[in-house]
C-alpha cells in the first residue's frame, strides 16, 4: 500500500518536473546551465508545493474530523481559510508595509479564531443529526466568505482577493513557497500526537478517563489545523476538498488508528494535488486550470458518492 | 392576519417611493423610466423567488431548505458557460434576447426537474442529507463551471464575468417583458394551488386519505418552481456570490421573515406574505445601498451576509425540519 503509493507520487514527481511550458528534458540537466535554473526556480518548488499543501491538507482535515467526531468536515470550506483570507485581508488593510510573516501569523491568528468559533457552534449541536455539521460548518465558512468579500469590495480589494480565494500553483517559485515547510512541520507534529488524537475519538469522557489530557490535545490539533489552513491560503490559496475525500477514502481502508492511517492520508493527498496540477497544466496547454478548480471538481463528486453510498456511519 | 398584509404592503410602497424619489437629479423624462424599469424587475425578482421558496418548502416540509441552496443558481451560470464555450462569444452576442431567454430558461428547468426529482428521490426521509447533498452539487457545479471557463478564451471570458453576476444595473426592457410574461401566470398558478398547498402541509399520509395525492401536486409545484427561478434568474443573473460556496440566501430570508410576520400554516396569507416580504428586502435594500450608504458591494454579498447567519440561527434555535 505505501510502497505503491510513494511509487505513484515518485512517477508524478518525475512527470511534473518536466511538464511545463518551455521544454525540459532529463539530458539537458547535465549539459545546460539554464535548465538546471528551471529545475531549482520553477518546476521543484512548484512540485514540492503541491506535494506539501497536499499532505498537509489531509491530514488537517483527517484531525478536524476527530476533533469534531464526524467524518463530513475538513477546515478548508469550515471557515478556517476564509478567515484566513479575513486576516490576510485585514493585514493589508492596516499595514500595507507588513512583512510576508506578519501575514502569515495573522492569517494563522485568524484561522485560529475561526475553527474555534466552529467548534464552539458544533458543540451546541445535538450528537443525533451527524449531517448538521458539514452543514453548519460550510454555511459558517459561507458566511465569514462573505465578509471576506464585503470587505474586498469596499476596499477595491476585490482583484486581489481572487488569489487568496482560489488555489493555484502558477505563480510558485524558490523563495516563495518555503512557508509550506512550516505546514509540514504542524502536520509532523499533529503526527507525533496521533495516538491521543486516536484516543480522542473515543469519545471525551474515555479518553479522559484513561488518563488523556483532552484540553491539551484539542488545543494542540486546532493549532495545526489553524497553521497548515493558513499556511497554504498564504501561499497557493484555497484548495477545498482534500481534507474531506482522502481521509474517507483512507479510514475505508485502514480504520481510525492514526499512527497507522496518517501516513498513507499524507501521502494520497499529495497525490491527488499534485495529480490535479498536473491534469491542470496539461489539459490546455500552454494554459492552466487552477489546481482547486481541478481538485473541487473531482472531489465535490466524490464527496456527493460518499454521502450518499449508504454513509450513516458518519 | 389581513391587517399585517396592509402594514407589509404599506412598507413596500413606502420603499418603493424612496426608490423613485430621492436623489432625482438630472432629466427626469430619463430618470423616471429608467428607474421604474430596474424597480419593476427587481419586484418580478422578488416575488418570484420568495414565492418558489415557500412552494418548495411546503413541498420538502421543512423551512431552511430553497431551491437557490440546492444549486440552482450554478447551474445558470454552468448553462450560460455552456453556452459561451459551444458558440463562442459571436455566436452568444448574435443570439437575439429572445432565443437567449428561452434557451435559458428551457436548459434550467429542464436539468433543474432532473436534479431536484433525482435528490428527492434520493433523500426521501432525511432532510439533512438532501440539503447537504444539494449544497455540495452546488459546489460542484460551480467547479464544472469555472473549469468551462477557463477553456473559453481569455478576451471571452470577460464578457461571461460580466452577465454572470448578478447586479440590477442593465435590465433589457425586451427580457423583463418576458420574464413577465412567464413568471405572472406561474404566479396565478401558484396562488390557484394556495388550498392544495395547505392539505399537503398536512404530511404526505393525510394529504392521500384526504384525496389531494402528493406526487401529482409535487410535480406540478416542481415545474412551477422551476419557472419562477429560472424566469428570475435569466432576467437578473445568478443570485449569489461569485465562486462556490452556498448560493444566495435571498428566498430563505423572505419565507423566514414571512413565516415570522404572519404566523400562519394558510398559504393565502404565506403566499403575499412572502412576496411582500421579499419585495421589502429587495426594494428596500437597493434603496439603502445605493442612494442611503453608498456603497460598492452588490447588494448580493450583504444579503449572502445576513442569510447566512439568519440560517444558522434557525439551524441551532429550533431544530427545523
Amino acid at each position: 500500500m505505501r510502497l505503491a503509493g510513494l511509487a505513484v507520487l515518485t512517477a508524478l514527481a518525475g512527470l511534473s518536473l518536466f511538464l511545463g511550458v518551455s521544454d525540459l528534458r532529463p539530458a539537458d540537466l547535465l549539459t545546460d546551465p539554464e535548465a538546471r535554473d528551471l529545475l531549482w526556480i520553477s518546476r521543484l518548488p512548484r512540485t514540492m508545493a503541491a506535494v506539501l499543501a497536499g499532505a498537509a491538507l489531509a491530514v488537517t482535515g483527517q484531525i478536524m474530523q476527530v476533533l469534531a467526531r464526524n467524518r463530513f468536515i475538513e477546515p478548508m470550506t469550515a471557515g478556517a481559510g476564509s478567515s484566513a483570507a479575513l486576516g490576510v485581508l485585514l493585514t493589508t488593510l492596516l499595514a500595507p508595509a507588513a512583512a510576508i510573516w506578519v501575514k502569515m501569523a495573522a492569517a494563522s491568528f485568524a484561522a485560529l479564531l475561526g475553527s474555534l468559533g466552529l467548534m464552539a457552534l458544533i458543540r451546541r449541536l445535538p450528537p443525533t443529526d451527524p449531517l448538521l455539521v458539514p452543514l453548519v460548518a460550510l454555511v459558517y465558512g459561507g458566511v465569514i466568505g462573505a465578509i471576506v468579500t464585503f470587505a474586498a469590495y469596499q476596499t477595491d480589494l476585490i482583484q486581489y482577493l481572487g488569489t487568496w480565494l482560489t488555489g493555484e500553483l502558477s505563480g510558485v517559485l524558490r523563495g516563495r513557497y518555503e512557508l509550506l515547510w512550516l505546514a509540514a512541520a504542524a502536520t509532523v507534529a499533529a503526527w507525533a500526537i496521533a495516538d491521543r488524537l486516536t484516543l480522542l475519538s473515543l469519545g471525551e469522557d474515555t479518553a479522559r478517563s484513561l488518563g488523556l489530557n483532552v484540553q491539551l490535545v484539542t488545543a494542540a490539533g486546532v493549532v495545526a489545523i489553524s497553521v497548515v489552513t493558513a499556511m497554504v491560503v498564504v501561499t497557493v490559496g484555497a484548495i477545498p476538498f482534500v481534507g474531506l475525500v482522502v481521509p474517507n477514502l483512507i479510514a475505508r481502508s485502514t480504520g481510525d488508528n492514526l499512527r497507522r492511517a496518517l501516513p498513507l492520508t499524507a501521502l494520497t493527498g499529495a497525490i491527488l494535488v499534485l495529480g490535479a496540477d498536473i491534469a491542470g497544466r496539461a489539459v490546455i496547454a500552454p494554459y492552466e486550470v487552477p489546481v482547486a478548480t481541478m481538485v473541487a471538481l473531482a472531489g465535490a463528486v466524490t464527496f456527493l458518492v460518499l454521502l450518499n453510498r449508504g454513509a450513516g456511519r458518519a | 392576519m389581513a391587517q399585517r398584509l396592509a402594514w407589509l404592503a404599506l412598507a413596500l410602497a413606502v420603499c418603493t417611493a424612496g426608490y423613485m424619489g430621492l436623489g432625482l437629479t438630472g432629466p427626469l423624462d430619463f430618470i423616471l423610466p429608467f428607474r421604474a424599469t430596474k424597480l419593476a424587475a427587481l419586484l418580478l425578482v422578488a416575488v418570484a423567488l420568495a414565492v418558489a421558496t415557500v412552494l418548495f418548502q411546503t413541498l420538502t416540509a421543512n423551512r431552511i431548505l430553497t431551491p437557490s441552496l440546492m444549486g440552482f443558481d450554478a447551474l445558470y451560470v454552468l448553462v450560460l458557460t455552456g453556452m459561451i464555450y459551444g458558440s463562442g462569444v459571436t455566436g452568444y452576442a448574435g443570439l437575439s434576447a429572445l432565443a437567449l431567454f428561452v434557451i435559458n430558461l428551457g436548459a434550467m428547468a429542464g436539468l433543474g426537474l432532473l436534479i431536484f426529482t433525482g435528490l428527492m428521490r434520493l433523500a426521501r426521509r432525511d432532510m439533512m442529507r438532501l440539503v447537504l447533498s444539494g449544497i455540495v452539487l452546488g459546489m460542484s457545479i460551480s467547479a464544472l463551471s469555472q473549469f468551462l471557463q477557463r477553456l473559453i478564451d481569455p478576451s471571452e471570458y470577460q464578457l461571461l464575468q460580466a452577465v454572470s453576476f448578478a447586479r440590477f444595473t442593465q435590465v433589457e426592457p425586451l427580457l423583463l417583458g418576458l420574464s413577465a410574461l412567464t413568471i405572472l401566470p406561474a404566479l396565478v398558478l401558484s396562488w390557484r394551488l394556495r388550498h392544495r398547498l395547505d392539505v399537503l402541509a398536512l404530511g404526505r399520509e393525510t394529504a392521500q386519505s384526504l384525496g389531494e395525492p402528493p406526487q401529482r401536486l409535487q410535480r406540478q409545484a416542481l415545474l412551477l418552481i422551476c419557472v419562477l427561478v429560472g424566469s428570475a434568474t435569466a432576467l437578473v443573473g445568478p443570485f449569489a456570490s461569485g465562486g462556490g460556496g452556498p448560493s444566495s440566501f435571498f428566498g430563505l430570508i423572505a419565507a423566514a421573515f414571512a413565516y415570522r410576520a404572519t404566523p400562519s400554516h394558510r398559504h393565502a396569507i404565506l403566499l403575499p406574505s412572502a412576496a411582500l416580504t421579499g419585495a421589502i428586502i429587495l426594494v428596500g435594500g437597493q434603496l439603502v445601498m445605493e442612494r442611503v450608504l453608498h456603497l460598492a458591494t452588490p447588494l448580493t454579498v450583504v444579503i449572502e451576509l445576513i442569510g447566512g447567519a439568519t440560517f444558522l440561527y434557525l439551524l441551532l434555535k429550533r431544530r427545523a425540519a
